[in-house]
């Protein structure tokens, strides 16, 4: 499953979001996931669906804990955002798109 | 069985390795499989750590009877948006069970998770459906918590797992410190509800109940020779029971060690085993000294029936003492225990708990059929006085002093009390000449010496 928006000679976003079978909170960060690289990123990007249930063992790989989980492994550094994503602003600034705002 | 076990304590009071002790016995003596989750430490640490222990956690991985899997928390590189579940956690926990088919799981220390994530609403949450869930697949698991300020844990996790909740703790008195574990909780199960002290040795945890060693040993009739004839015509002519035990008062310079020693050689004359614990004075002086009054003990300890062990009181806390004692008199096996002077380890700790030590030593002692001989050194007014307490675990007690007549000086000795003999109650003058101790005869202050 992967997506590709056409853009500028950008770097290509690898994102790799992490769900434990097809419930609604995976659905959600999915969708949420979706609009938000459409909306928000002007790079090309892949997203890259792992459900641990159906490979359990890919959950050492990037210490996952908490599903829905989404990683940014392109580029570096590597950020993790856990939850449905339907917090936009956070997820924005867990991808370092937007600078945290001061409270 | 299939329920989760919280251990929780203070930092370094041995929680990580009570919990590892657990899932290496299940496997080793259970044939049970385990999972050891570590939030904190890595395999290669762990490894490392319990190997001090003569635990091969290498072996049960390539056997695949254990899986150490180290999940890797770092506090604040998560952002959180929206709601989420530890299905992650639980997945790779499953996957871990089913590798091995495990039926025992630690978990350690679950509490750094409060450290990675923000949300505890959902947190707690997740944590009450992760025991829950762990119940369900019916493994047993221990999870580790670290104390936190009037609560058992930091983060209070004793409210989920209820069942069976074990307090560790690490408390120094006397700049000795000793390990105490406690049962807080067991549902279900009649359980011991005191402190035990208890040890991390070469062999992994050992828990030393005081009450555990009922007085049930059984007396033998037999009878041996302290190796001092006339000493024992005072025990009603035939010396000590077998297995009884025999305190030795006195001040400094009496010979408590030499009658002591004396009981060692004939020991070891009659073909049996002899450990000598001493507490003040190092093996080759005790070898040298005796030997000045014509006691071989170096020739015992050539033929390997005579073993020394001397170490300070101050070295080891008490329930150390207790536990190196009993490990080496189970390695050992011999007849006949010295433990000289008692009245050392009086320094060591508290008053009463140098005497629950002992209680529990002279009790180990007599169940396994050692006959032992303690020394006490005590100053001479009030020997019967200060040795009273522990006067009354004792069978035998004998009391040697100095006494002043004539011009000089003399030894002398008394029994004080022997339980199942018709002992002398005379008071005999004896002798440290070259060929040991010699009891001569009965102490008269106006007698003209011989």
């Amino acid at each position: 499953m992967a997506e590709k928006a056409a853009g500028p000679e950008a770097e290509t976003w690898h994102l790799r979001l992490y769900v434990a079978g097809e419930s609604p909170k995976s659905l959600a960060a999915f969708a949420n996931l979706r609009e938000l690289c459409e909306e928000h990123l002007d790079h090309p990007y892949e997203i890259e669906i792992v459900d641990l249930v159906q490979n359990p063992k890919l959950a050492r790989g990037d210490e996952i804990l908490a599903v829905p989980t989404l990683v940014r492994r392109l580029p570096a550094p590597m950020r993790k955002i856990i939850g449905d994503l339907s917090d936009t602003d956070r997820v924005l600034v867990g991808l370092q798109l937007r600078a945290k705002q001061e409270p | 069985m299939g329920r989760p076990t919280l251990v929780c304590g203070p930092a370094g009071c041995g929680k990580t390795l009570l919990a590892m002790e657990f899932l290496i016995r299940g496997i080793t003596e259970f044939g049970e499989p385990g999972v050891f989750v570590a939030f904190e430490e890595t395999v290669e640490e762990l490894v490392d750590n319990v190997a001090s222990l003569g635990f091969d956690l290498q072996q049960l991985q390539d056997d695949n009877l254990l899986v150490v899997d180290h999940i890797n928390i770092a506090p604040g590189d998560l952002e959180e948006t929206g709601s989420w579940d530890l299905s992650g956690l639980l997945v790779r926990l499953g996957a871990a069970i089913d590798e091995v088919g495990a039926k025992r799981v630690v978990l350690d220390t679950i509490e750094t998770l409060f450290g990675a994530f923000e949300n505890a609403a959902i947190l707690r949450a997740e944590l009450r459906r992760l025991f829950s869930w762990l119940k369900e697949r019916g493994v047993t698991a221990i999870v580790t918590g670290e104390r936190g300020d009037g609560t058992l844990t930091r983060h209070g996790i004793e409210e989920y797992v209820s069942d069976c909740v074990i307090v560790l703790d690490h408390r120094v008195s006397e700049q000795t410190s000793t390990r105490r574990l406690r049962v807080l909780k067991y549902r279900g199960s009649l359980h011991g509800t005191n402190e035990y002290p208890f040890l991390i040795g070469a062999n992994g945890v050992s828990v030393l109940p005081i009450t555990s060693i009922g007085l049930q040993h059984a007396a033998s009739m037999e009878r041996v020779s302290s190796g001092v004839e006339s000493l024992d015509e005072m025990l009603g002519g035939e010396g000590l029971y077998r297995g009884s035990s025999v305190l030795i008062s006195g001040t400094a310079g009496t010979g408590k060690s030499t009658i002591a020693a004396q009981f060692c050689v004939a020991a070891c004359e009659r073909g049996e085993r002899a450990l000598y614990f001493a507490l003040e004075e190092s093996s080759s002086q005790i070898v040298r000294n005796m030997a000045s009054v014509g006691i071989d003990l170096a020739r015992w300890v050539d033929e390997g029936l005579l073993q020394f062990r001397c170490v300070r009181p101050s070295l080891l806390g008490l329930e150390a003492h207790l536990a190196s004692m009993q490990e080496l008199v189970s390695d050992f096996a011999p007849d006949v225990v010295v433990l000289d002077p008692i009245s050392d380890l009086l320094h060591s700790g508290a008053g009463e708990e140098v005497f629950e030590m002992l209680t529990r030593q002279v009790d180990y002692l007599k169940s396994s059929g050692v006959t032992a001989v303690f020394t006490s050194l005590n100053n001479n007014k009030d020997a019967e006085n200060s040795d009273q307490q522990i006067g009354s675990l004792i069978d035998t007690w004998l009391m040697v002093k100095l006494a002043e007549g004539d011009g000089r000086r003399h030894r002398v000795l008394y029994v004080l009390k022997s339980r199942g003999m018709a002992h002398s109650h005379e008071i005999r003058d004896f002798e440290l000449g070259v060929k040991g101790l010699q009891v001569t005869g009965v102490y008269h202050p106006g007698r003209v010496s011989a």
